[in-house]
């Protein structure tokens, strides 16, 4: 039996395109299959939604033929301030700062907004030989045979592929459909996310304010003079807020900012997301992976969801290619447990280590806060624990797929 | 004609049973499916340098007529035939043969499986570019005879792959307490430890076949990794080595 592609890709994000790239410039026939219509992000205005990228993930853009056409929009992020406050009374005396001159990498990341992003993966998806964009278009059964995965596309076209790959996210179908369970909680906060003008330059540091009420996250946009906020609240008061009118908005976000990049407006469209972590019980089934959210959606803090995604995506890669290169049946239980070895064990502890940073400091306990105070101040005072942040937070740090080493398949 | 349209539908489905069996990474072969990644890396990379073929274009192997002895389920032959090879794929017990064949069609892989031996091959005078000889010579009641067979199956400038066992007290420990009491990865009376071979004795025999023996390496089991892996220095268990046949006979 001849199958219609080699692998399938469930989701048009980020994710699934990265992991069509590595996969199609390793010499395979991959599909995807994106819900949206195609030029639905390719020429979008400025709306402030951006990704923190780590090291790690540039390496992989750059792999993949994406990074040369959105390097000149990215901002190199060279410094990180992080810092308990308290609304209106400013930050706490023990700073925690992670400083890019530390690690030898340079810059710790880069602030590249989403439009770009995506735009890029678009046209180095159309100029991928062997990669075909199925647009507009959803999956809506899938049947596993012994040598292969039969798929049926909501217009009725059915596709036959030897691996399946859900990127399509924490509500994924794909995992559903392939009788995979999620466990999962809500933290009653939501995340409201918007672009901010500021009067001084940002000279490229982020900013993480863990406040009683969830982090604020300010993160530094090409230019100097705009930033991304990630601004938790409870999920009420979030509500309440995304409902003012602007000049309120901005009222409420003041205290919690400060003054330290002058004054302040509103630069992007608002948006809001509500926080949760939802984990997959499994990242494989015969003949199907997961991928990013879809196995493991993570409170979105630090902006590690991405980061975590395009290590399955570099990890995956790796497996089935060099699995191909052996005439192996790449979507093979073997193959497919290699992955999951690779990825489960990182995926999992890093989503419940940031469940737990976030428990900690979404607290107004005077004890915990006194405790945390002095937690990040010893972090501060100790060089190679600071390391070891950076390092993670960089990306760094555990089993390096390739091509998040920088180095081909 | 294929295997489907030939024989009765119940033995059919009984060699569909059988070929799940071989297939099952877990299952009864659970230690050649852990072994195949290793093997096969070693053995797609000697292929590769010998006839100067690029491993990460499609179908690198094309071109090749290459033969699996001892081929069991076809867990070294369909990886052959996917790379583009054309494979014969030769088992000793009949079983086996109409098994590999339902899985072959499964796999939608052509290959040509037969119930034969490495002599009677080379005596009706078949000749390949490439011949697979994986742990087969330890079960062999004489050596020099079955890898002289091998060498006349071997188009001139061809390459044999050879693996087999060390014998010392680690080998006898690994192999036979280890794998087969221990862990029971194997049956129990699989190995006779008297009948492996040191890579010198293998040297030996190899060039008394009348090949050059050009590689070797061992291959190593990291129960941290719980995988299998090539190594330059460690060939006191499991080896592998890589063979030619020059200005041939």
């Amino acid at each position: 039996m001849t199958h219609d592609t080699d692998i399938l890709i469930v989701g048009g994000g980020l994710n699934g395109p990265a992991l069509a790239l590595a996969l199609a410039q390793g010499g395979l026939r991959v599909t995807v299959v994106d819900a949206r219509p195609a030029p639905a992000r390719a020429d979008a205005g400025f709306d402030g939604r951006a990704y923190a990228l780590a090291i790690a993930s540039r390496r992989l853009l750059a792999m993949v033929g994406v990074w040369p056409l959105v390097a000149d929009q990215a901002e190199p992020i060279l410094q990180i301030k992080a810092s308990d406050g308290l609304a209106g009374q400013g930050p706490a005396p023990f700073f925690l700062t992670f400083d890019a001159a530390e690690i030898e990498e340079g810059p710790m990341g880069f602030l590249l907004e989403d439009r770009h992003l995506y735009s890029a993966f678009l046209q180095r998806m159309q100029q991928t030989p062997g990669l075909t964009l199925l647009s507009g278009e959803n999956v809506i059964a899938q049947d596993t045979d012994a040598g292969g995965i039969s798929v049926t596309l909501a217009s009725g076209r059915k596709l036959t592929c030897r691996l399946l790959v859900g990127c399509d996210g924490r509500g994924s179908g794909t995992a559903q459909r392939a009788g995979i369970r999620r466990v999962g909680w809500g933290y009653g906060q939501t995340a409201l996310v918007t672009a901010i003008r500021h009067e001084r330059d940002h000279a490229g540091v982020a900013h993480q304010f863990f406040m009683p009420e969830g982090p604020l996250a300010i993160l530094p946009l090409k230019g100097g003079h705009h930033s991304s906020i990630v601004w938790s609240e409870d999920s009420a008061s979030a509500e309440r807020i995304q409902n003012l009118p602007d000049d309120q908005y901005l009222a409420a976000l003041r205290p919690r900012f400060g003054d330290f990049l002058g004054e302040i407006s509103l630069a992007g469209d608002r948006f809001t997301y509500p926080l949760s972590l939802s984990l997959a019980e499994r990242f494989i089934a015969p003949r199907v992976a997961l991928v990013g959210d879809a196995a493991h959606g993570v409170h979105p803090i630090a902006g590690q969801g991405l980061n975590l995604g395009l290590r399955d995506v570099g990890a995956l890669a790796q497996v089935v290619i060099e699995a191909a290169r052996r005439g192996e049946d790449f979507g093979s239980q073997t193959t497919l447990e290699q992955y999951q070895r690779w990825r489960r064990f990182d995926a999992t502890t890093l989503a419940l280590g940031m469940d737990s940073v976030n428990r900690l400091f979404s607290n107004d306990n005077p004890l915990l806060r006194a405790g945390r105070d002095l937690g990040l101040g010893i972090v501060n005072a100790m060089p190679g624990l600071r390391r070891r942040f950076i390092r993670q937070a960089a990306g760094l740090q555990g089993d390096l797929p390739r091509l998040l080493a920088g180095k081909p398949i | 004609m294929t295997l489907t349209s030939t024989v009765d539908p119940a033995e059919v489905a009984k060699f569909e049973a059988m070929a799940a069996e071989w297939w099952d990474p877990n299952g009864k072969f659970k230690p050649l499916h852990m072994l195949n990644p290793c093997r096969l890396d070693y053995i797609t990379r000697q292929i590769a340098a010998e006839f100067d073929r690029d491993l990460t274009q499609p179908l690198p192997f094309k071109g090749l007529r290459l033969l699996d002895i001892g081929c069991g389920g076809g867990l070294l032959s369909e990886p052959m035939a996917r790379l583009g090879a054309d494979v014969v794929g030769a088992d000793a017990a009949a079983r086996n043969i109409p098994v590999a064949m339902v899985h072959a069609e499964q796999s939608g892989l052509r290959i040509d499986y037969r119930h034969t031996t490495a002599e009677d091959l080379a005596a009706a005078g078949e000749r390949f570019d490439v011949v697979l000889n994986m742990e087969v010579v330890e079960h062999v009641a004489d050596p020099l005879a079955y890898l002289t067979a091998c060498q006349n199956l071997l188009k001139n400038n061809g390459l044999m792959i050879c693996s087999t066992l060390n014998r010392n007290p680690k080998s006898f420990v690994m192999a036979i307490i280890g794998a087969e009491y221990v862990m029971r990865w194997l049956p129990k009376g699989t190995h006779e430890w008297q009948k492996f071979i040191t890579p010198d004795e293998l040297y030996d025999l190899i060039r008394r076949a009348g090949l050059e023996p050009v590689d070797k390496k061992g291959m190593v089991f990291n129960p941290v990794s719980w995988s299998w892996s090539l190594s330059a220095r460690d060939l006191s268990c499991n080896y592998v080595t890589a063979s030619v046949k020059r200005n041939g006979h």
